[in-house]
């Protein structure tokens, strides 16, 4: 399958993209990875007047520690960020979701911030940004705003971006001791989740877990540290679930059922 | 700035295997339609054009990307590097395709140079890669001749080898 | 064996594939002025095709021609098909379509973008009709038509009896049935189609290159669709094709299309099939649920047997159609010593992409339900599943062994193999490592395969489809021919041809050891040509690669050729050595007196001497050096007036057992250990029998676990991208503990038996039987995706609290 016609713009700064995203609006698609949205153009099925490549933008390929927040540009690959020597100490978190997106081929031009656009209900970025309590970054010619990861992820992959601003950067809140844990399914090695899991604790009382895959984006929760299973199952009655080709509503709630518990007990474990 | 209206066509110029080149595209044209049938270099092959079996992968400035999920236009100015460019001016196999051939890592080669390029990229960051870091690595391709053993043990030896 | 046969000889073929110089068919040189081409396709498994407005999209620029079913109603035949009925089919839909992904029209334009964009211009409207997708509504009175005019979709019905299955089943002690359905998939080579045609107005002649694999009993059938004698269509194979797996026959409509489409632009047209188009449209194999029972003894021997195949071939059947069901029959019995046999066959169409040539063909149908009968006659009585299938299994002293349908074993010793397996295979700690695994309430379970595999395929046995009275009418049909040729050039070089398309199965390095071997020479100094010309090569309807003919058929061609030149060259240099022909023997390169071996000559100079010098030959010989040997084995022979028939030649065994795990937290099958083996005969190089037992083992897990077209009511096709239907990689497929027995074919000078399908037999059945025991369930349906397991639990649960 080959894309349709579309006007390519590559611009060298965020000055220039934003001001692109004016002129075109709905209309243009930004490329940065490429790794979800080419294939859409290829098959046809999103439409793109033109496509803005952001993947030059050197201002936006760097990793910024602000001490409390790890900021990531969105030039910035997953496996630059993998690569990243502070990312297992600052990110726990991150450093256990990303060996599960895609495979190391896509990782090397798909970037966070893409996925984080992208917001596949299932994807483990979105979830660990919204577990997290992290921060989107976007610039428009009107100017910029911050958005929490809960009011940027609207549903199933749409979110608060207006077609005239630019993501330029996400936020990840470093969690000083926390002990994370981080498990999908999936049916072969690299697909996109069917149900993801995570959990963060703080102590060994208090723990934040998040499921993705479960509705239109990632949910998140306080859950009992002991007999998290009861809290659990309760949760996973109230998110349904959804039918798709590989799982039936019943069993992704049953997943999660399963599953949840086994990442609440692993983040208790390694919490300090 | 680079700005090319969807009716236009661009002269994309590159470097394929070393040497510079360059023909014309439209904006939309794929990296892989280009590389195959604009530069005449038909090792990379197409299996999918959405991002998923891998056979198309090539290394733009030494790192493994889809070639089908990359338009021509992007990899101007780039180093890219195809399957063509492993082996020695005189045919000789680099010591990853001797192992290729070792292991009886092939049968009909379709899927093949997309993996020896991911590899190419991969054994260069991780000279001593683990089987399991392998198996993870190879994962990013589908093959559906061999069972994918020899393609294992073959990287295996490339990795032992130092390749 | 001597020499380099019987070695694992590295592949010649490696080189060039691996330095990108591989001459795929996309590769391969294009006129200039070359149009593109792309398939317009059906959104609606079953409508009328109301109305098709072009006209848009021929105004766009560098559009030369969208063509419809009408245009190819008017410029060619209907294919004709294996059964006679009033069912008609083009290459594109005419008047209705009958599946999504129907070729519905043809747009050629000067490039494929430019095809893409004019497709979405051109309006098709449809009246959707009711459609069915499942075989067994499909056969039911309230069951909408596909083809009013045949007024059935149930369009074969044929029944088999063989010895007194009505007296063994009264005379059991028990009757033990089961249902078991087998699914739809692909094995989806990784190459896609590609057809290049030209059309030569002045002579109406077709000269087309696809990678079409055979078997060129289609060839006809693509000539009689073009209106066109068969010289007239000329099909140039190229050099490398990227796998095919049996899918590859299917482009043969495509390439009638595609010449079509050169015959009304008067340009050269190319159409590169892409994966979506593949997935939903290029062919598949069928799906088939099967009724079977057995008339047992209480220790679980087996009196009588039962089938009742019903296979759904989706919207048409295309020639060779239905040869899964047919292709097995002799076999049907599989491994087992069984006299009383019934059989039904039924062939259903339904609203789905019409199914055809996969690898294993028909075997993992049938085996699945036989073998998960043996479990469950095990299971009923009680008894050891292995007890079952050793009390079963044909005695090695029966051999060459006669089966009720007629097909004839030619060796085996199955339980000396299954004891080398269980042995060499560790049985023993594989059933520890399931009771320890059970005692701590893990669900482990067990299971065997005992599989028959078939190679080389009688072309007789798609008659069985007719009565006695019909075949005697249309004559018999039998036989399988292999040709290949051996040449020597002037200079001494070595060349072979053969009648076998490249898809990735070694030919070239297999054929070079064989013809090596008889000349004493190195299998690099054989040169191996390949690419398949009708115009110019031997070939005959049964030339190509499928049934794994290769090595029960084409190498046996190969070894005659090569026998055939030894002998000449013998003749020749026993004039030139002064000695007997007795006494020459050839090896490294020189052919010499075997007595004194220093009377000798170089092999290049002894055939010059043949090219050069004719008059200096030994009296009979023709000069210049070209052997072509052409093989027909007198065991295929036509389908008997009972309808017993010897549906291949030869005859492999495989005995599998695996050790799987259901994980109850993700609900994924976890294969633990699995050991196959294989008795293939002689094997000519194991290095790439080892090859092909690996690439069947992961197709036959994928069939197991991961790969199903799947469609929802409206017939909506459910896995259009890669990123829905699961191809395995890498981390799902588990490693495989490969035996070897040796029983060679009588039947051939080579001993060796075809090898290339038996895991796609073997694997799904055994990995099923072991989920059977693992969950304590009956019905296991393949795949064993998590989300069945999760049903199966659930229901398991369910029971457990009522």
């Amino acid at each position: 399958m080959k894309p349709r016609p579309f006007d390519y713009l590559r611009p060298d700064t965020v000055e220039e993209a934003v001001a692109l995203l004016a002129e075109y609006g709905e209309e243009a698609r930004v490329l940065a990875g490429g790794q979800s949205l080419v294939p859409m153009l290829n098959l046809r099925i999103v439409e793109a007047e033109a496509l803005i490549d952001i993947s030059r933008i050197t201002a936006l390929d760097v990793i910024r520690d602000h001490g409390q927040t790890i900021e990531i540009g969105a030039a910035v690959t997953q496996n630059k960020l993998m690569a990243w020597p502070q990312l297992q100490q600052k990110l726990p978190l991150v450093a256990a979701a990303l060996p599960h997106v895609g495979h190391f081929q896509t990782r090397n031009k798909g970037t966070v911030c893409g996925s984080i656009a992208h917001a596949d209900p299932s994807s483990e970025l979105p979830l660990t940004l919204a577990l997290l309590g992290g921060e989107i970054v976007l610039k428009s010619k009107r100017g910029e705003r911050v958005l929490t990861a809960k009011e940027f992820h609207k549903d199933m992959l749409t979110t608060a971006r207006a077609g005239d601003e630019l993501i330029v950067a996400v936020r990840f809140p470093v969690a000083n001791g926390a002990g994370v844990a981080f498990r999908e399914v999936a049916r072969r090695h690299g697909d996109f989740a069917i149900v993801a899991v995570a959990a963060i604790a703080e102590n060994k009382n208090a723990v934040r877990l998040g499921v993705g895959g479960m509705a239109g984006k990632p949910a998140v929760r306080k859950v009992p540290a002991s007999d998290s299973a009861a809290a659990i199952a309760a949760w996973a009655d109230e998110l349904e679930g959804y039918e798709d080709l590989h799982a039936s509503a019943a069993m992704r709630r049953d997943l999660f059922r399963n599953l949840a518990p086994l990442v609440v007990g692993e983040a208790i474990r390694c919490a300090a | 700035m680079r700005g090319v209206k969807a009716s236009e066509r661009v002269r994309v110029a590159l470097t394929l295997n070393g040497r510079k080149l360059a023909a014309e595209a439209e904006p939309r044209t794929l990296l892989c339609d280009f590389i195959r049938h604009a530069l005449g270099a038909t090792g990379t092959h197409v299996g999918c054009e959405h991002g998923v079996c891998g056979a198309c992968t090539v290394l733009i400035d030494g790192v493994a990307t889809r070639s089908c999920l990359t338009f021509a236009v992007q990899a101007e100015g780039r180093e890219v590097k195809t399957v063509e460019s492993l082996a020695a001016p005189d045919g000789a196999l680099s010591p990853l395709q001797q192992a290729f051939r070792d292991n009886h890592a092939l049968q009909c080669g379709f899927c093949t140079p997309g993996i020896l390029m991911s590899f190419t990229d991969y054994l260069s960051r991780n000279p001593h890669a683990s089987e399991a870091e392998i198996r993870d690595v190879l994962s990013g391709h589908l093959c559906r001749c061999t069972g994918y053993a020899g393609i294992v043990a073959a990287i295996k030896q490339a990795a032992r080898g130092g390749s | 064996m001597t020499g380099q046969l019987g070695k694992p000889v590295l592949r010649k073929e490696d080189p060039a594939l691996l330095s990108g110089r591989g001459r795929y068919a996309d590769d391969l040189p294009i006129p200039v002025g070359t149009l593109h081409a792309h398939v317009i396709r059906s959104p609606h498994a079953h409508a009328e095709i109301v109305r098709i407005d072009a006209a848009p999209a021929l105004a766009q620029d560098g559009v030369w021609a969208v063509i419809s079913g009408e245009d190819v109603r008017k410029l060619s035949d209907p294919f004709l098909a294996a059964v006679k009925t009033p069912v008609q089919q083009w290459t594109l839909a005419v008047e209705r379509v009958r599946y999504v992904g129907e070729p519905v029209a043809l747009v050629v334009a000067e490039s494929r973008y430019l095809a893409e964009d004019a497709a979405e211009r051109v309006t098709v409207e449809y009246q959707p009709l009711e459609a069915v997708l499942d075989p067994v509504q499909a056969c039911g009175n309230a069951a909408p038509l596909l083809h009013p005019q045949a007024r059935t979709n149930e369009i074969s019905v044929r029944d088999f009896r063989y010895g007194d299955p009505d007296g063994a089943f009264a005379r059991a002690d028990g009757r033990i049935a089961m249902t078991v359905p087998f699914p739809r998939l692909s094995f989806t080579p990784i190459e896609c189609y590609v057809v290049v045609a030209q059309h030569n107005a002045a002579e109406n002649s077709y000269d087309v290159l696809a990678n079409f694999q055979g078997p060129f009993s289609m060839h006809p059938v693509m000539a009689r669709a073009l209106r066109v004698p068969g010289p007239k269509l000329r099909l140039r194979i190229p050099p490398d094709s990227g796998g095919s797996f049996g899918i590859k026959l299917s482009i043969f409509p495509y390439i009638v299309l595609i010449a079509l489409a050169a015959r009304i632009t008067g340009r050269p047209v190319k159409w590169t099939e892409d994966r979506i188009e593949h997935l939903v449209a290029a062919s598949s194999g069928p799906n088939r649920v099967t009724g079977i029972a057995a008339a047992v003894r209480n220790d679980g021997r087996i009196l009588g047997l039962k089938l009742d195949q019903l296979e759904d071939y989706g919207a048409f059947l295309r020639a060779p159609m239905p040869g899964p069901l047919y292709r097995m029959h002799g076999a049907v019995t599989g491994a087992y010593d069984i006299a009383n046999v019934e059989v039904k066959n039924r062939v259903v169409l339904t609203n789905k992409m019409p199914a055809s040539l996969i690898r294993g063909f028909g075997g993992p149908q049938l085996y699945l339900a036989l073998e998960r009968l043996m479990h469950r006659i095990a299971v009923e009585l009680k008894l050891d599943p292995l007890e079952v299938i050793r009390r079963n299994l044909i005695p090695a002293q029966k051999f060459p062994y006669r089966t009720a349908a007629g097909a004839l074993y030619d060796s085996g010793d199955y339980a000396r193999a299954v004891d080398i397996a269980v042995g060499d295979g560790r049985l023993a700690d594989l059933k520890k490592r399931r009771d320890a695994a059970r005692a701590q309430g893990r669900h482990y379970g067990i299971g065997f395969a005992a599989v028959v595999e078939p190679a080389m395929s009688n072309m007789g046995y798609l008659s069985t489809l007719m009565t006695a009275q019909a075949r005697e009418k249309a004559g018999p049909k039998n036989g399988a021919v292999s040709m290949a040729r051996v040449t020597i050039d002037p200079l001494g070089a070595v060349t072979v041809t053969a009648d076998v398309t490249v898809q990735g199965q070694s030919h070239e390095t297999v054929l070079a050891q064989i013809v090596a071997k008889e000349l004493g020479l190195s299998p690099d100094e054989i040169e191996v040509v390949l690419e398949l010309d009708t115009a110019k090569d031997q070939w005959s309807i049964a030339a190509g690669t499928y049934s794994s003919r290769f090595a029960s058929g084409t190498a046996v061609a190969a070894h005659m050729a090569a026998v055939a030149m030894l002998d000449k060259l013998k003749a020749i240099a026993a004039k030139q050595l002064n000695v007997l022909p007795d006494d020459v023997e050839l090896a490294a390169g020189k052919i010499r007196s075997r007595s004194n071996p220093d009377n000798a000559l170089p092999f290049g100079r002894v055939a010059a001497t043949s090219h050069w010098s004719s008059v200096v030959l030994p009296e009979g010989a023709a000069p210049a050096l070209s052997e072509t040997a052409v093989w027909t084995p007198p065991e295929l022979e036509p389908p008997s007036s009972d309808d017993r028939i010897n549906t291949s030649l030869t005859y492999g065994f495989i005995f599998d057992m695996c050790g799987v795990e259901i994980d109850p937290v993700t609900y994924q099958v976890r294969v633990d250990r699995y050991v196959s083996m294989h008795d293939a005969g002689r094997i000519m190089n194991p290095m790439i029998a080892e090859g092909q037992i690996r690439g069947a083992f992961a197709q036959g897990v994928a069939a197991a676990l991961y790969e199903e077209f799947t469609y929802n009511e409206d017939g909506a096709f459910l896995n259009g991208t890669f990123a829905d239907y699961l191809v395995p990689t890498v981390s799902e497929i588990p490693d495989v503990e490969i035996l070897h027995y040796h029983s060679p074919s009588p039947f051939t000078p080579l001993g060796a038996k075809g090898l290339a399908e038996g895991n796609c037999m073997s694997t799904p059945a055994c990995i099923a039987n072991a989920i059977a025991e693992a969950l304590g369930v009956t019905a296991v349906e393949l795949p064993a995706t998590p989300r069945r397991i999760h049903a199966l639990l659930q229901a398991r649960q369910a029971k457990a609290r009522a």
